[in-house]
């Protein structure tokens, strides 16, 4: 009985041993409750437009409304004004090239590629009126345009090709009275569209996020927390939070899920652990594209076709764009998983000008930076979207082409599909030479996938990753990972040890058995 | 023959928690090495981790009997009768000679148990530990103390830690059949579950070597 009782007691403080050393003083929840009571209290609009006396008018030009809209908010199109909406560009930092302004006004992309040359059409994403290729718009305050962010009508529309200023059609007077806080529409009418369609460009944002379910996002889910853009985005003075790690280099005002949750927010200390290097998305946006297909690959080199002299579009069965005259072949894909990549918030950026050295392989546009010895990565989920873009085989730099005009012979490519006239047009709108050879060249995007984050029963489990055939994180060799990595080496020696060891021990008894029989 | 109370009550315990353990180690340890699936990935890595930290719970208590006890002389290795026990596993032991070193309560172990076990002690099990340890505590600084060690890379680590567990395996497969040699097969296997074992005494052993003269 005594030896029972101290076995017994043995056993006991072993397994309590054990627990303590386990118990986790990592784990700090994140107060879901009071996010939820938060986020429930939507603001309320605490000032009705509609009564205004300086509304109560018919307004001829949308800069008449900014003037009424200035008079008592006087001063805020200043903040406006310093905004990269406004600006299309900001100071970054480029290793190797130092601080340069980076924006859509001289960046290149794998979509329309750049917008220099091509404002008219492309500034129908400015938050401003009739924006000027020479820039002299920025400086005119009238121009800022606060009915396409605080449009509360659904009405505002901003017109085709009329250098972000509004469709005539639009009743100036009805928007201007129903302004408000930014909604998902406001923000949507430009962010979902980018790269000229629903989703062609993120395929983390597209149109189903105007009415989202908990299927497409978590947060935004309309029968749940209901969440706008801008209740991550914060803003303040109309600096806007989060910066689009595609474009920013700097890992700076960037909107992360720690804003809201704990760096542990987990039960399980093991999950825990894995924040120190696996970012938040990586398992909680287990997929993307699940609302509408996103582009995957953009293919300017069939672009110019003609069909007796005229331009003409091809549809699939799904209803995707897969052929445009204008723009050349399109992939479309849905419901994609993400490639996986490390990075430590900084990128660096082809800029427009830049010779490339090999053009052998594709040119990424945005390359991440970040390996598993750098402590500040994480493995983020992206969308690798890949391109073929019009390149000076001379220069080599990538042309940016003249794309719109109003009309046929001022030398477009959507106008006159003429490569040669385009490049050359284009190229000297930004001051770049062009020599007169044109060849085609592959270059990649790197998106980083942030937003339509999935319900925690569709987070990816431990053998997503960790495990040998098919692991998401196939493409990251640099480090170890337990399930997907081992030696074959030393698994085929440690095999033929132990079976070495049961032959070795059959075989003996074997013996054993025989000589005994023998001897009776 | 006379019963002789030869493995204590805690020897026992010991010896068999750890038979447990480290089956249970092997199970959810090859499970993440990614070798078969049974309990689930996130379960076996943690089953695994309590398992671990309740071994070495047990070797600090084993540790602190064998000192107590003065247990830990019985692996003082030794070349003494070395080969003969050698001879017996390869020769004798088909021949039904007797077994070379004698069982007693003072020097269980014959000289080859005392340096595998020794080399169990104080390398394999060490080596394991060690190795275990740094694999929980690699980088993901939960407790904080093993982040100032840096390790570069995890794989030194695992695959040390992977070479152990099949050496371990191979031990246990060949312990387990050795345990069959006693005096008769289940002998010490008995012993090892009451404590007690039936040991041959000297007039015995004479005799036994006498008549195996005769049948030469």
């Amino acid at each position: 009985m005594r030896k029972f009782i101290i076995v017994l007691s043995v056993t006991f403080v072993i397994i309590l041993v054990a627990f303590s050393i386990f118990s986790d003083k990592t784990y700090r929840p994140t107060n879901a409750v009071v996010l939820k009571a938060k986020y429930s209290e939507k603001p309320a609009k605490v000032v009705d437009h509609s009564k205004f006396a300086v509304l109560q008018k018919d307004f001829q030009r949308p800069q008449d409304v900014t003037a009424t809209c200035i008079s008592c908010h006087n001063k805020r199109h200043i903040e406006v004004m310093q905004s990269s909406h406004w600006n299309w560009e900001r100071p970054d930092y480029i290793e190797g090239k130092g601080i340069v302004y980076l924006g859509k006004k001289n960046i290149i992309n794998n979509y329309c590629i750049g917008t220099q040359s091509n404002t008219k059409s492309c500034a129908k994403c400015h938050i401003g009126f009739d924006m000027k290729e020479n820039g002299v718009s920025y400086t005119d305050s009238t121009n800022v345009d606060c009915l396409v962010c605080h449009d509360q009508s659904n009405s505002y529309l901003k017109g085709a090709n009329l250098s972000g200023t509004p469709d005539p059609g639009v009743d100036l007077r009805k928007v201007a009275q129903s302004v408000g806080r930014p909604t998902r529409d406001n923000c949507g009418v430009c962010h979902f569209y980018g790269g000229g369609g629903n989703n062609i460009k993120h395929g983390d944002l597209d149109n189903t996020m105007f009415h989202p379910g908990r299927e497409i996002d978590i947060h935004m889910d309309e029968a749940g927390p209901n969440l706008v853009c801008i209740d991550c985005h914060k803003t303040e003075n109309h600096q806007i939070q989060g910066k689009v790690y595609s474009i920013a280099t700097l890992n700076t005002e960037r909107s992360n899920c720690e804003d809201c949750h704990t760096e542990t927010p987990h039960k399980a200390l093991i999950l825990n652990e894995h924040t120190l290097k696996v970012a938040c998305q990586t398992c909680h946006i287990p997929i993307y594209s699940k609302g509408t297909p996103t582009n995957l690959d953009w293919d300017w080199s069939t672009a110019g076709r003609l069909k007796d002299g005229e331009p003409y579009e091809e549809v699939d069965s799904l209803g995707n764009h897969v052929y445009k005259s204008i723009k050349g072949s399109f992939t479309f894909g849905k419901n994609i998983e993400p490639n996986y990549v490390w990075f430590n918030g900084t990128a660096g950026h082809y800029v427009r000008g830049d010779k490339i050295e090999d053009t052998t392989k594709a040119v990424v546009l945005n390359p991440l930076y970040g390996s598993y010895s750098d402590k500040n990565s994480k493995i983020i989920p992206v969308k690798i979207h890949t391109a073929t873009q019009i390149f000076d085989p001379v220069t080599r730099m990538i042309i940016l082409p003249n794309l719109y005009a109003d009309n046929v012979g001022e030398g477009a490519f959507w106008k006159d599909f003429d490569w040669n006239i385009a490049s050359e047009k284009g190229m000297k709108a930004v001051g770049l030479p062009y020599s007169g050879k044109y060849s085609f060249i592959k270059t990649e995007m790197y998106w980083p996938i942030n937003h339509q984050v999935a319900p925690k029963e569709e987070s990816l489990t431990c053998t997503n990753c960790h495990q040998r055939e098919n692991s998401r994180l196939a493409g990251l060799n640099d480090f170890y990972l337990p399930g997907r990595d081992y030696s074959s080496i030393i698994d085929l020696l440690g095999f033929l040890l132990i079976i070495a060891s049961f032959a070795g021990v059959l075989s003996h008894g074997f013996l054993r058995v025989y000589f005994a029989n023998k001897q009776k | 023959m006379k019963t002789v109370y030869i493995y204590r009550s805690f020897e026992r315990f010991w010896h068999w928690t750890q038979a447990f353990l480290i089956f249970f180690l092997a199970l959810t340890g090859f499970e993440v090495h990614g070798s078969f699936s049974f309990f689930g990935f996130e379960n076996a890595v943690i089953f695994h981790r309590y398992a671990a930290y309740s071994l070495i719970v047990l070797i600090i208590f084993a540790i602190f009997w064998h000192f107590t006890t003065g247990e830990w002389k019985q692996y003082l290795p030794t070349t003494k009768f070395l080969k003969a026990q050698m001879d017996y596993y390869i020769l004798g032991i088909f021949k039904n000679s007797p077994h070379p070193t004698k069982k007693t309560v003072l020097s269980k172990l014959n000289p080859l148990q005392r340096i595998t076990y020794l080399v169990l002690k104080i390398l394999v099990i060490p080596i394991m530990v060690i190795s275990g340890l740094f694999y929980i505590f690699y980088r993901y600084s939960s407790g904080g103390f093993i982040a100032g060690l840096d390790i570069e890379n995890l794989e030194p680590v695992a695959l040390i830690h992977t070479a152990g567990a099949y050496a371990l395996i191979a031990f246990v497969v060949v312990h387990v059949y050795l345990i069959t040699t006693g005096h008769s097969i289940l002998t010490n296997l008995k012993a090892m579950m009451t404590g007690y074992e039936d040991i041959e005494d000297e007039n015995e052993l004479i005799n036994k070597i006498n008549n195996n003269k005769v049948i030469k």
